[in-house]
C-alpha cells in the first residue's frame, strides 16, 4: 500500500481553493512548530434569501508536508456553499475519514490543523460582526491561541529570516 | 514515465556485475564456511577471497576485516564492543553531533550504562576541529568515533588529523565510512584508523553485508556469542552469497572510483550552480562544490588498469529504471584512459574552474564534500512535499524535514550546522550515483524550479 491515499495524493498534485481573498469576512491561521507547517485560511461569508450565513467562497496558503496540503485543500470543497452552522461541526475525524486510508498516527495533527485554521477563520467572521460566540469555538480559538503564543516563541524570526534571504 | 534516480545515498541498486558473481553462492556454492567437506570448503574460499579484496580497498591486513550484516551493526560492535573492552581503562568515549543515528543511538545507550559521551560540535559546513577532538581527550577517554563523510550533508571529515591526534594520545580511533568507501580513497595505515565501518548496500553491492576493520592488537568484545565465526568476533552463519556480492561491488569501485568521481563531480556542480543561479532564496547545505577531494588526485592512473576491468556493465543487464542513458564504458575515451586529473587538460578536470563559480560555492572550505552529494534548503516550503511533488514527476530524492519523520524532528545534521528548524525543513538531499547521467541533471535542473515556485505558490510565504 502506498504511504498515501489517492484522495490525498489527488489533493496535494492538484490543490483546490489556493491563494487569498480581498477583505474576507474572516481569516483563520493556524501553525505546528512541530512538523514546521503554517496555513492561513479566508472566508467570504454572505446571507442567502433564508437570511442563513453561506460559505460564498474559501481560499487558503499552506507552507507544509503533503499531507497538510491535502488536507487543507480537501476541507475548502468540503465547506465551500455550506452553511456557516455545518462548517462548524467539521471535526478532523471528518478529514480523515474523507482522505480514505488511516493515516500514519505522527499525521495526525496535520489534519488537525486545517480545522483549526477553519475555526479561526470563523472565529474572526463572529468577532468582527460582534456576533455571539459560540462556547465550543470560544474553547478552541483559547487552545489554540494558547499553542500558538507558546510556538511563537520557538518560532521566533522565521518572517525575518523569510525576508532576508528571499529578498 | 521516466524515472531518475538521486538517492543513492540512501541506498544503491545492485551492479549487475555484483549480482554475477552472487548468483553461483546461492545455489551449487551454498556450502557453510564451517563445514570441512568440500562444499564448506569452497565457502569458505569464497569468504576469504572476499575478504581479501574488501581488506585491499583500506590497505589493511586480511586479518583484519570482519564481516557483519550492515554498518549499523558494525557502529554497534565498535563502539559497544570498544566500550566493553577497556571499561578498566576509562569510560569516555567522544563523537560528534553530525554521526549517523546508529553511533548517537549506540552511543546514548552507553551513557545508560554508565560511560560518559562528548559531543563535539561542528562547524557552518559539518566539519569537525582536529583541535576540538585534541581537547577532549582525557585520560579516561577510550575511543574516539567521528565518520569519515556525512551522509545528509556529504561533509569530508579530516579524519587523518584526527587519527594522528588518537594515535598520539593513545586512544582507539573509529571512523564510520558507510558513505565513502568506495567512493574516495581510504587508506587506514596513513591515516591512523583502528576501526572502520563500511557498508555494502552503499556501493552497489546487496544489502546484508557490511563490514568493520579491526586493527590488530586492539581489544574489543563480541556483541554476538555463538560458533565462534569471523575470529570469534560476529558468530552467525555467513551470508557467502552477500560477501562474495561485497567484494565484487567493492573490486569495481576500487577500478573505477577515479573515473566516476570525477564524473560525479562533475555533474554534482553543475546541478548545483545551476539550482543556486536558477531557484531565488536556494542555498546549499554542508560544504561548497569544488574540484574532487584531495585524496583522489593520489590514484592510479585509469590506464594502468588492465582494459578487461574497465568495460561498463551491458546497459541490458541493468536494473530497468536505471537503463537510460549509456553505461559507463560509453564515456569519453579521453576520460577512461586519461592520466591522473592532476595532469589532465584543465577541460576535463572535475567542474568549472573556481573562479568562474558563483561566490557562494567558492567560500569556505574546498575538496571537503563527497563527489556525489548534494543538499539544498528552499526557504518558504516544506521538504516532504518537495520530495513527493518530484516523485510525481519521476525524480526519487529525500529531505531532512521532520514532516517524513516520525519523531516529527528536522535532521539534526542540518541543525547542528546551525540551520533553524524551519530552514531545515526545505531542505533536498539529492545523491547521485553510477547510472546517473547528465540528462538527468538537465532534467532536474528543468523540473526542480517549478515544482519549488509551485508549492511557493500554495505557501503564505511566497514572493
Amino acid at each position: 500500500m502506498p504511504i498515501y491515499s489517492k484522495e490525498i495524493i489527488k489533493h496535494f498534485k492538484n490543490p483546490k481553493n489556493v491563494g487569498k481573498i480581498k477583505k474576507p469576512s474572516g481569516r483563520g491561521e493556524a501553525g505546528n512548530i512541530l512538523c514546521g507547517d503554517i496555513m492561513t485560511l479566508y472566508l467570504k461569508i454572505e446571507k442567502n434569501e433564508k437570511g442563513e450565513k453561506i460559505i460564498k467562497d474559501v481560499k487558503f496558503e499552506t507552507l507544509g508536508c503533503v499531507v497538510a496540503i491535502a488536507n487543507t485543500s480537501l476541507l475548502t470543497t468540503m465547506v465551500k456553499g455550506k452553511k456557516l452552522e455545518d462548517a462548524l461541526k467539521i471535526k478532523k475525524e471528518d478529514l480523515i475519514k474523507r482522505l480514505g486510508q488511516p493515516l500514519p498516527p505522527f499525521k495526525i495533527h496535520c489534519s488537525l490543523l486545517a480545522v483549526d485554521a477553519l475555526k479561526e477563520a470563523i472565529y474572526d467572521y463572529y468577532l468582527k460582526n460582534k456576533l455571539e460566540i459560540p462556547e465550543d469555538l470560544e474553547k478552541g480559538h483559547q487552545r489554540i491561541t494558547k499553542t500558538k503564543e507558546e510556538l511563537e516563541k520557538r518560532y521566533k524570526g522565521f518572517q525575518a529570516f523569510e525576508k532576508e534571504i528571499l529578498k | 514515465m521516466k524515472k531518475i534516480y538521486l538517492d543513492y545515498a540512501a541506498t544503491t541498486p545492485i551492479d549487475p556485475r555484483v549480482t554475477k558473481a552472487m548468483l553461483p553462492y546461492f545455489s551449487e556454492k551454498f556450502g557453510n564456511t564451517m563445514s570441512l567437506h568440500s562444499f564448506g570448503q569452497e565457502a569458505k574460499q569464497a569468504l576469504e577471497e572476499s575478504r581479501e579484496v574488501v581488506a585491499n580497498l583500506m590497505k589493511a591486513k586480511l586479518n583484519e576485516i570482519i564481516f557483519t550484516s550492515s554498518a549499523t551493526e558494525s557502529n554497534n560492535l565498535a563502539l559497544k564492543g570498544i566500550a566493553f573492552a577497556n571499561e578498566n581503562k576509562g569510560r569516555h568515549i567522544v563523537i560528534s553531533s553530525i554521526e549517523h543515528p546508529c553511533i548517537i543511538e549506540s552511543a546514548k545507550w552507553l551513557e545508560k550504562q554508565g560511560f560518559e559521551i562528548t559531543r563535539l560540535k561542528v562547524d557552518k559546513y559539518g566539519l569537525v576541529e582536529p583541535d576540538d577532538v585534541r581537547k577532549a581527550i582525557r585520560k579516561e577517554t577510550i575511543l574516539v568515533s567521528i565518520m569519515h563523510a556525512n551522509n545528509e550533508i556529504g561533509t569530508i571529515e579530516p579524519i587523518e588529523e584526527i587519527g594522528k591526534i588518537c594515535k598520539e594520545k593513545g586512544v582507539y580511533f573509529h571512523t564510520d565510512a558507510a558513505q565513502s568507501f568506495g567512493k574516495i580513497l581510504i587508506d587506514v595505515n596513513k591515516m591512523n584508523i583502528d576501526l572502520l565501518t563500511t557498508s555494502s548496500h552503499k556501493m552497489y553491492g546487496p544489502k546484508g553485508a557490511a563490514a568493520l576493520f579491526i586493527r590488530e592488537g586492539t581489544k574489543i568484545e563480541p556483541l554476538i556469542h555463538g560458533g565462534g565465526h569471523e575470529s570469534g568476533l560476529r558468530s552467525s552463519t555467513v551470508n557467502v552469497a552477500a560477501i562474495v556480492g561485497f567484494a565484487e561491488a567493492a573490486r569495481i569501485c576500487q577500478r573505477e572510483m577515479k573515473i566516476e568521481s570525477e564524473r560525479l563531480t562533475k555533474l554534482r556542480n553543475k546541478l548545483i550552480k545551476g539550482v543556486l543561479q536558477k531557484i531565488k532564496g536556494s542555498h546549499l547545505n554542508g560544504p561548497p562544490a569544488s574540484a574532487m577531494p584531495k585524496a583522489l588526485r593520489a590514484g592510479p592512473p585509469a590506464s594502468a588498469m588492465p582494459k578487461a576491468l574497465r568495460a561498463g556493465p551491458p546497459a541490458s543487464a541493468m536494473p530497468k529504471a536505471l537503463r537510460a542513458g549509456p553505461p559507463a564504458s560509453a564515456m569519453p575515451k579521453a576520460l577512461r584512459a586519461g592520466p591522473p586529473a592532476s595532469a589532465m587538460p584543465k577541460a576535463l578536470r572535475a567542474g568549472p574552474p573556481a573562479s568562474a563559480m558563483p561566490k557562494a560555492l567558492r567560500a569556505g572550505h574546498p575538496k571537503k564534500r563527497l563527489p556525489n552529494n548534494i543538499n539544498f534548503s528552499f526557504p518558504g516550503i516544506e521538504g516532504e512535499s518537495l520530495v513527493m511533488q518530484l516523485d510525481l514527476l519521476g525524480i526519487a530524492a529525500s529531505t531532512g524535514s521532520a514532516c517524513s519523520s516520525e519523531k516529527l524532528e528536522p535532521s539534526h545534521v542540518l541543525l547542528a550546522i546551525g540551520l533553524k528548524p524551519e530552514q531545515a525543513h526545505g531542505s533536498l538531499r539529492l545523491s547521485l550515483g553510477r547510472w546517473t547521467k547528465e540528462k538527468d541533471v538537465d532534467y532536474v535542473l528543468e523540473v526542480l524550479p517549478k515544482v519549488v515556485k509551485r508549492l511557493r505558490e500554495i505557501s503564505p510565504f511566497k514572493r
